[in-house]
């Protein structure tokens, strides 16, 4: 287990390497206008001395050693164009807690509301509240989410008695943000965690623990929800982070100073090292997610175990 | 039905109905069976495919899929704690069907390679049966459980207990579903075509098992199953289900020696152990009627190549060939022509399976 564990962080540490390397060449192919906001006045001299102090005339090779040095060292490098002379880090470390913050709220309550819900579809599948939980999760998958955040900011707004001004230390004015971005999950988990649990509960096990006497209840809570999490846990952790990255309509809705659509801003600004950084956490956070999944999956499921060679079957 | 004999009957079926819905339709799955269990004996219901055994006994567990509902007659259970008959046709609440399952009626399933929960260690699962029966606090209960699987020839139970399904082989989880129908201290165990999903030696050791387990534990067993060879082996009684009924019941040596219904003469004949050598196996023509429809007359009629007259037109009752056989056909009626039983039958009186 030990050495799987080993092994699969050492990978994913290649795949971190592997994707930077990609990003900061395709940084260098970017037309060199972008780097100066009054490029047609400047002197073709200027501009050699510009990129000079930017270490962009140096060969990629050595450039690319230079930016690994500098990640060991856990500099990012200094922001040159969104916030002029800032450290990467510092930026980053101002907005990354509150999107993590949302994300983390918004998991807690997709996780207590979808899979209750979806364990109650199941459990009273085709009738009243099945039918109930069906109409809210097509709802929420065919109505564009624009549509229902909207509602939800100009009633809930009202409702919550809160200002249109996200103001960060007032609990309150999380809840709206945290419950639009729940929304969607709400929908994935119960619908997932249904289907499963209906799968499972016209499996075989489950109707020899019906045999046995087990309550309707028990068989439903110890045997088929138990197992119908299983595939659902894989995706739990992807999950949070797609919560988190993709908060960008959200955050700019509510003016939440989180990082949603910061990747897209600093894109579009040409401040490279931003990109790097941004690309980096991104990065980090999905191979991160991938494997706590196949961890969780290993914990839930005896039947998986990692790194042994699989012996019969 | 005299008084004297109802202690010694576990349970009765009384002209039993089960109705399944179907894309629009109904099918008949079981039409009008009536069956005593007695106390203590292997009762073996062979049939075909599609011929309702398995429904059947669902229905003395409350177990009938959705779509299906139980129509008429009455299955009455006599094996309660309290010594009061419970009309099990009559319970209608699934609250009131808990005290039935596992605690008075077990059962085995076909397939032991789905019938245990993958994520449970097979200690947690044999345990819960043990404590949803017997009240014990759980230190007792797993000494309890150790001693089931010792019970029923699982080497290192200690060891055993801890483990996953996946870690057993076929036979052995066989074991342990049976350990798991134990461990609920019912009177009756029902076992659905327990060996069909295991190899020949496997089987033996099962059926051997099953044996030793009904004296120990005094359990009354049904056991369906398709292949005769077994209800040789096994059973005390025989009953033969065709298209929902049950056309021929008697003891083991009534059915094997003496059948008396063409369908049961077809089984047999279809026997690999009684086939010649060199020539091809007997097999029963056409395909059985569809449960769709009404089935007018005897439901074996149209592929008996020697069916009467009569077989198309009524439905033959029951004819007593001694008191603890009787059979589902016309040619016992005192004014049917002689008919023959095929040479099978004397083969097998001869010594061919038995």
């Amino acid at each position: 287990m030990l050495k799987y564990l080993g092994k699969r962080i050492g990978r994913s540490v290649l795949t971190l390497v592997i994707i930077l390397t990609i990003v900061f060449c395709l940084l260098r192919l970017m037309p060199i206008e972008g780097y100066f906001p009054n490029f047609e006045k400047m002197t073709p001299q200027q501009i050699q001395v510009g990129l000079q102090e930017m270490g962009l005339t140096d060969p990629l090779p050595v450039q690319i050693a230079r930016f690994f040095k500098d990640l060991l060292k856990g500099d990012l490098g200094t922001s040159r164009i969104y916030r002029a002379n800032v450290p990467v880090t510092e930026v980053l470390s101002d907005k990354v807690p509150v999107s993590i913050k949302l994300g983390v709220l918004s998991m807690i309550v997709s996780l207590c509301a979808g899979l209750p819900m979806g364990a109650l579809m199941a459990r009273y599948k085709f009738r009243f509240f099945d039918k109930l939980g069906t109409l809210f999760i097509v709802c929420i998958q065919a109505i564009p989410a624009a549509v229902y955040y909207l509602y939800i900011q100009l009633y809930g707004t009202q409702i919550l008695n809160v200002g249109l001004l996200f103001d960060i230390k007032n609990p309150k004015y999380w809840v709206l943000p945290v419950l639009s971005m729940s929304l969607n999950n709400i929908a994935f988990y119960g619908m997932w965690l249904r289907r499963y649990m209906v799968d499972e509960s016209n499996k075989d096990y489950v109707k020899l623990a019906k045999a046995k006497g087990v309550s309707e209840g028990g068989v439903m809570f110890r045997h088929i929800f138990r197992n119908a999490f299983v595939p659902l846990a894989q995706y739990i952790p992807t999950a949070f982070l797609n919560t988190v990255i993709g908060s960008i309509y959200i955050e700019s809705l509510y003016s939440i100073p989180g990082m949603g659509g910061l990747l897209v801003t600093v894109i579009k600004k040409h401040d490279n090292t931003m990109v790097q950084g941004i690309v980096l956490l991104y990065a980090c956070v999905g191979v991160l997610g991938l494997l706590l999944g196949d961890l969780l999956m290993v914990l839930l499921d005896p039947r998986i175990s990692l790194g042994k060679k699989e012996g019969d079957r | 039905m005299s008084d004297k004999n109802i202690p010694d009957k576990m349970l009765t079926v009384e002209d039993l109905e089960i109705k399944f819905d179907l894309r629009g339709k109904t099918l008949n799955a079981v039409r009008g069976i009536s069956l005593d269990l007695y106390k203590g004996e292997i009762l073996a219901i062979v049939g075909e495919s599609g011929s309702g055994k398995s429904v059947f006994t669902k229905s003395f567990m409350g177990l009938l899929d959705q779509n299906g509902r139980i129509t008429g007659g009455k299955v009455m259970y006599y094996g309660a704690d309290d010594g009061k008959p419970v009309e099990l046709t009559a319970l209608k609440k699934e609250k009131e069907w808990y005290k039935i399952r596992g605690h008075e009626v077990a059962m085995i399933m076909q397939d032991p390679m789905t019938s245990l929960n993958p994520l449970k260690t097979i200690g947690e699962q044999i345990m819960e049966a043990v404590r949803l029966h017997q009240k014990l606090s759980r230190a007792q209960a797993k000494e309890k459980t150790l001693k089931y699987l010792e019970d029923v020839g699982i080497p290192h139970p200690e060891r055993r207990f801890n483990q996953y399904p996946h870690e057993f082989s076929g036979g052995m989880r066989q074991r342990v579903v049976i350990a798991i129908a134990i461990a609920c201290a019912p009177q009756i165990l029902i076992c659905d075509e327990p060996t069909t999903a295991l190899d020949v030696t496997i089987q033996a050791q099962i059926l051997e098992l099953l044996k030793a387990l009904r004296h120990k534990y005094k359990l009354s067993i049904i056991l369906i199953t398709h292949d005769l060879g077994v209800v040789a082996n096994i059973a005390d009684r025989v009953a033969v289900m065709y298209a929902g009924d049950i056309i021929e019941i008697g003891t083991s040596e009534d059915i094997f020696y003496d059948p008396r219904h063409p369908y049961t003469w077809a089984l047999l004949s279809s026997l690999p152990q009684v086939g010649v050598k060199g020539s091809d196996l007997f097999s029963i023509p056409g395909t059985p009627p569809n449960l769709f429809t009404e089935i007018k007359g005897d439901a074996f009629a149209p592929r008996n190549s020697r069916a009467l007259k009569i077989d198309f037109l009524e439905t033959p009752p029951y004819f007593q060939v001694s008191p603890t056989h009787k059979a589902k056909t016309w040619l016992l009626d005192p004014r049917a022509p002689k008919v023959d039983p095929p040479p099978v039958v004397e083969k097998i009186r001869n010594g061919g399976l038995i």
